[in-house]
């Protein structure tokens, strides 16, 4: 091919690959000139270009889209939605005679005479029926257009000069040598290891050195940002919204989330069905959505995020959701399952059985996708390289699908772990810290009933004996005292891995497992080490997941649940100790708002006048017993929950810690007692729930009298519809040294503002009656008093999205309920302007 | 190379493979005493005592993995997989290589034995008495002097854990 026709090529498909998004910003906002000039200007270059190479079908097209183009800028005539749709066609028609043109270096042939009259009659106003006009297209498409090549992916646009252009291959095998060369490189480390003063440490360093550069370079070249994935989905859903007829629009986050090329070229169709589906399945027609009392306009959101080594792709609709009885009929019907066992799952299980081969519950498949035709290949070609697909779905809310895909093809660093006398790596970027257990004056690990917790910093961190989970110790057997504890984090979730022994750190190769062990989810590959022993690399979110750490739904696009979450409050689990104090049911009381657990020894409790004291941390902490007519243990120990602020501590005196349990929180304030908030029901037996407020005060009379400052206490507003959440957050900020003032809803805080009511912070809750936490925020920034105050959100959904939310109504903070040492900072950061004037 | 693909992903069109000499050689291995035989074509190697890495919750029948010249390989234990008794202390096994779908898979056995050119025309079905557990593995038997042998179905024996 001539090298004129090539810069031609190259040039335009560049010029053709913002065309369309240009396009579509267009058809938002037809006033935007610029955007109609850089069109305008693509579509010139075009057509003077292929007139000077001879391209005559080229350039008819682009001189009757340039005509229509011309007339819009020069506002003869309007900017339409029918006009944008045509020159659409147009750019596809450049695209498909470009496809020809690289494969056969000319022009394909194809009849463009009715494209042409269509753009012709917009051009002198008349816009008749488009799709009579665009039907011929189709055909053309259909012509023996030889296969050709996608265009060649558009290196990043005309104003990056230094880039070159690099077959895929080439990187692939680069990618290769270059884990060859790591592994290599650690057996020769090892190697050097044994060996003192060897003469070739120091240049086996440099090589190390090098050798890691080398991979980080490689490893960069592969990276792009999943955007480049994502970058037809907006044209694609504009052509299916005018297909059905729906309005949709498209929202994209996290877009500069970077990706493994080879990673993304196998999602890409998924992704693009998943897309189509969420688009003819997920949402209603506006009539259907008007009618369920939704937005006309369906939404679906795409986002992209990294979570412990692995990229998590979402693709959510706010559309009907999955019909969860006609699944489970669609199941019996095939014999999948029956009625019986249909019944002992949960939704979400139930739900899955889309990803079954063959299974569709569409009414009708329509030509755009058959809801579940696809999904089990979806889910085959996402499983095949190594990732996860799992769904949540909530009848006339939306279906979000979540793609989990790990890292497959890195190098990345791992701690080399043993346990039960195997060896695992646990991948860096998923570790916080390690801990030293059980040494003579080390942190101890601790026992409530079954689970092991380990008291870090005052804070109660649930362990997982790595032994129990790949099941190489028996869950019953007492495990050793001493080990270390790797603290992980997964979904803001904090917890231990306990292991028996530590090794260094190294680099790895992560391989996928082999297609029969897949299913074991606490894997996310196998490596080599540089010993030449193969090992496997654990799955810290597999290893939550299987402990059960609470994470169900955490996963969810939060905003899409706003008109959920009444239902997901009384669903979201909380994590309760349990314990035993005086006759009748268990206590409870939340896990996150105690400080300790202590056993003291009962010899140091001391009795002052009517109270008990110990000392505790170099001060005297009262002790309060939870049931009156406890006796004191003279000898042996007592156990205690330790309430804490600050300076102050208080211990509540039970006589049994029982066990710590996730449970969703169904309040009852049935036979209410002073110091109970009611009773909620656990494991099947009735449970009495601790009001710590109550108890704090018996501890110190003075308790919510401020620590701090005297006088000039801060106010606050508390709004919360919730009486349990009151209860919860009050006392504790009460004990932190505000002021407090509590209101049921917006409305009602709004009342105190027009009253003349001075506060110096709100504290919100989100979902309340008559006014929201949003509807607040936003009437409080409006103006008035209080536009300026500091305002913290307060809710139990606290993905990105909330937050993003949050902050966009005009909240300074959004912190999780019952994250009560994240409220006390965030209401000192907030007030720390008020506290220096 | 091809054909070996095709082979391998195919071992019930074996017999009737163009290329019939490559495709009838079969390599012999004993397990608790059964002769058996497996296509060489899919065969990689042959490797003898190997450090196995245990995997743990993998299925009864997958012994654990091991390094092939920094390929990683997935060991499924013949005996297990045959539902015959395990290995006696101290004896060893034998590993044969086999490639499935791209992935390298070990399977272990207690000797290897010889290439052997098998004939289609000599093959017997299954008899009708022959164990259930071995019936999914079994493409056939064929007399080989006094013994039996075996025709194992490589992508069955692999069909695990889906």
């Amino acid at each position: 091919m001539d090298d004129l026709l090539a810069d031609f090529l190259t040039e335009t498909n560049e010029g053709l690959a913002s065309l369309d998004a240009a396009l579509l910003q267009l058809e938002r906002n037809p006033s935007n000139g610029a955007v109609l000039s850089e069109v305008f200007r693509t579509v010139h270059t075009i057509k003077g270009t292929c007139g000077f190479l001879g391209l005559p079908r080229l350039e008819g097209v682009a001189h009757a889209a340039e005509n229509v183009l011309g007339l819009w800028r020069d506002g003869t005539l309007a900017v339409s939605g029918a006009g944008i749709t045509l020159i659409l066609s147009a750019a596809d028609r450049f695209k498909q005679i470009i496809a020809g043109l690289e494969a056969t270096g000319s022009e394909p042939a194809g009849d463009d005479a009715p494209l042409k009259a269509a753009l012709d009659a917009a051009a002198s106003g008349e816009l008749p029926g488009t799709e009579a006009a665009l039907e011929p297209s189709v055909e053309t498409a259909a012509a023996p257009i030889p296969v050709a090549e996608p265009p060649a992916e558009t290196a990043s646009g005309g104003n990056a000069p230094q880039t070159i252009r690099v077959a895929v291959e080439v990187l692939e095998d680069l990618m290769v040598l270059v884990s060859e060369l790591v592994l290599t490189r650690n057996q020769l480390m090892q190697l050097a290891r044994a060996e003192e003063n060897a003469a070739f440490a120091v240049p086996l360093q440099r090589l190390s050195q090098i050798t890691s550069d080398l991979q980080d370079g490689v490893m960069k070249t592969r990276m792009q940002p999943i955007g480049s994935a994502w970058a037809k989905l907006p044209r694609l859903v504009r052509d299916l919204s005018h297909d059905l007829g729906k309005r949709i629009t498209l929202e994209m986050r996290g877009a500069e989330t970077e990706l493994d090329r080879q990673v993304m070229e196998l999602i890409k169709d998924p992704l693009t069905h998943m897309v189509r589906n969420s688009a003819d399945h997920g949402l209603e027609t506006p009539e259907q959505r008007r009618a369920a009392g939704k937005k006309e306009t369906g939404r679906i959101l795409l986002n992209a995020f990294h979570e412990g080594g692995h990229i998590v792709l979402q693709i959510g609709d706010d559309g009907r959701g999955l019909n969860t009885d006609r699944i489970k009929a669609k199941v019996v019907a095939q014999g999948l399952a029956t009625e019986v066992e249909l019944a002992s799952m949960s939704e979400r299980d139930i739900h899955r059985f889309i990803f079954r081969a063959g299974f569709s519950t569409a009414a009708e498949v329509t030509s755009v996708s058959g809801r579940g035709v696809g999904m089990d290949v979806v889910k085959t070609n996402i499983e095949r390289i190594g990732g996860t697909v799992d769904l949540t779905s909530r009848e006339h809310k939306g279906t979000t699908f979540s793609i989990k895909i790990p890292l497959t093809l890195a190098i990345a660093a791992a701690l080399i772990v043993e346990a039960g006398g195997e060896r695992f790596a646990i991948p860096q970027n998923g570790v916080l810290e390690l801990v030293r257990v059980g040494g003579v004056d080390g942190p101890q690990v601790e026992r409530i009933k079954n689970s092991a917790v380990l008291r870090l910093r005052d804070q109660l961190l649930p362990l997982v004996p790595l032994k129990h989970v790949l099941r190489l110790q028996p869950a019953d057997a007492v495990s050793e005292t001493e080990g270390f504890v790797v603290v992980t984090q997964v979904a803001g979730q904090l917890f231990g891995v306990v292991v028996d022994r530590v090794f260094d750190t190294e680099e790895i190769v992560v391989k996928p497992v082999a297609p029969i062990l897949r299913h074991i989810t606490m894997f996310s590959g196998n490596t080599i080490l540089g010993d030449g022993s193969v090992i496997m690399i654990l799955d810290p979110n597999g290893i939550a997941r299987a402990f059960g750490l609470g994470l169900e739904g955490t996963a969810e696009v939060g905003s899409m649940q706003e008109a959920t979450t009444t239902a997901r409050r009384s669903e979201n689990k909380t994590a309760l100790l349990l314990f035993r104090a005086g006759a009748g049911a268990p206590k409870a009381v939340p896990l996150g708002l105690v400080a300790r657990l202590e056993n003291l020894d009962a010899a140091r409790i001391e009795r002052t006048g009517e109270s008990l004291v110990v000392q505790y941390r170099g001060t005297l902490m009262p002790l309060v017993p939870l049931d009156p007519c406890m006796a004191l243990p003279q000898t042996g120990h007592q156990p205690v929950l330790v309430f804490g602020d600050g300076d102050r501590a208080m211990g509540l005196m039970v006589e049994e810690i029982l066990d710590v349990v996730d449970v969703p929180l169904v309040m009852d304030a049935a036979g209410l007692r002073a110091g109970f908030l009611g009773s909620c029901v656990v494991d099947g037996k009735v449970t009495d729930l601790l009001d710590t407020g109550y108890w704090l005060k018996q501890g110190q009379a003075d308790w919510f009298e401020p620590a701090m400052v005297t006088g000039t206490r801060p106010r606050v507003l508390v709004a919360e519809d919730s009486d349990f959440f009151r209860n919860l957050v009050v006392p504790a900020i009460m004990a932190a040294g505000y002021a407090v003032t509590t209101v049921n809803n917006g409305r009602d805080a709004l009342r105190l503002r027009d009253a003349g009511e001075r506060f110096d912070l709100i504290i919100s809750d989100i979902h309340m009656p008559e006014l929201d936490g949003f509807g607040l925020a936003r009437a409080v920034r409006e103006g008035g008093a209080w536009a300026e105050l500091p305002m913290i959100a307060l809710s139990s959904a606290t993905s990105p999205a909330d937050i993003e939310r949050g902050r966009a109504a005009g909240f300074s903070d959004y912190i999780a309920k019952f994250d009560r040492d994240a409220l006390l900072a965030s209401l000192q950061h907030c007030l720390q302007p008020v506290l220096v004037r | 190379m091809q054909a070996a693909q095709n082979a391998k992903t195919e071992p019930g069109s074996l017999s009737g493979v163009v290329n019939s000499d490559a495709a009838s050689l079969m390599l012999t291995l004993s397990v608790a005493g059964q002769l058996c035989a497996v296509p060489v074509l899919a065969v990689r190697d042959v490797l003898g005592v190997q450090t196995i890495t245990r995997i743990p919750l993998a299925p009864r029948e997958v012994a654990g993995s091991l390094n092939l010249r920094g390929r990683i390989v997935t060991a499924v234990d013949l005996r297990g997989r045959l539902g015959l008794p395990p290995r006696e202390p101290g004896q060893v096994a034998m590993s044969v290589v086999v490639e499935v779908g791209g992935e390298l898979y070990s399977l272990l056995a207690d000797q290897v034995g010889e290439v052997l050119s098998l004939h289609m025309e000599e093959r017997s079905p299954n008899p009708q008495t022959l164990d259930a557990s071995w019936k999914e593995f079994s493409l056939g038997v064929h007399r080989q002097g006094k013994q039996l042998l075996v025709l194992l179905d490589v992508d069955q024996l692999l069909a695990l854990g889906v």
